[in-house]
């Protein structure tokens, strides 16, 4: 059976700015049977549609939307650094910020060149462990 | 890109993300590091009649894991009801705590809710005194 290892890394950079959510990637990735080293990268920015929270509780209120758009693609390889015969994308995205921390995010992302596919619909549901490390901190009284 | 690598990718940053959040701060010394211009800082909704219920909502949906529902503390982690915070502390300075956080006492930065609901999380603080 063959097996395929790859090694990914990826440099996250996150900022907030002025009620904006900003976020940078940068993404290397190495197949280690060999091939050279394949880069990507993603960037995107997203605001809430209301920055401050409302007295009563409610699950669809405009604080729990963001709204925002993102770009990403390839970056070339060891052999080539660059966009040439790489896939890119751009579209808009909308987050759900659900009760119980739960995340529900919908992208339609749009290629950009010839290389890329028309049009993609990315969906995702997620969960955010908040404090997960704490349980095992000392007190710090 | 395999589903592997991804699932491992994603694994790592969960730990690596959850390893700087988490803990409380609780022995005051983060209140020598607020500059003085944040200490002075204004809370912009500190007369808005909703906005220590809205506080009290973020409150619970992030800050009662850690602090507890009624903010009494935890056995790990210390009361919000304290003289330090109730009386010692500024808005200002509470601001610049959830802003910048305290990662070696434990206390993870909030800047990710932006400033509008940390000043209303900080009026429902100071409103238990």
């Amino acid at each position: 059976m063959d097996k395929e290892r790859e090694l990914e890394l990826k440099l996250i950079l996150g900022s907030n700015l002025r009620g904006w959510n900003i976020s940078e990637n940068f993404i290397a990735e190495k197949n280690l049977a060999g091939d050279p080293w394949e880069f990507g990268y993603a960037f995107g920015v997203s605001r809430p549609l209301q920055l401050a929270a409302r007295a009563h509780e409610c699950a669809f209120c405009p604080e729990k939307f963001q709204a925002g758009v993102e770009m990403y693609g390839g970056l070339g390889d060891t052999d080539g650094f660059g966009l040439h015969l790489t896939s890119q994308y751009l579209g808009p995205t909308v987050n759900w910020s659900a009760p119980h921390g739960m995340t529900v995010a919908f992208s339609p992302q749009f290629g950009l060149n010839g290389y890329s596919i028309p049009v993609l619909y990315r969906f995702s549901v997620s969960y955010e462990f908040e404090q997960f490390f704490s349980h095992f901190h000392r007190s710090g009284q | 890109m395999t589903s592997r690598s991804s699932l491992f990718s994603i694994a790592t940053l969960l730990i690596i993300s959850s390893s700087l959040a988490g803990f409380a701060t609780s022995n005051g010394a983060w209140l020598t590091n607020v500059p003085q211009r944040e200490r002075e800082r204004v809370n912009p909704y500190r007369d808005q009649p909703d906005a220590v219920a809205a506080g009290r909502r973020i409150y619970l949906d992030h800050c009662a894991h850690c602090h507890g529902n009624d903010a009494d503390g935890t056995k790990k982690r210390p009361s919000l009801k304290s003289a330090r915070v109730q009386q010692e502390a500024t808005d200002g300075d509470l601001h610049w705590l959830l802003v910048n956080g305290n990662r070696g006492q434990g206390m993870p930065s909030w800047v990710k809710l932006g400033d509008p609901q940390i000043w209303q999380v900080i009026c429902y603080v100071k409103s238990l005194h």
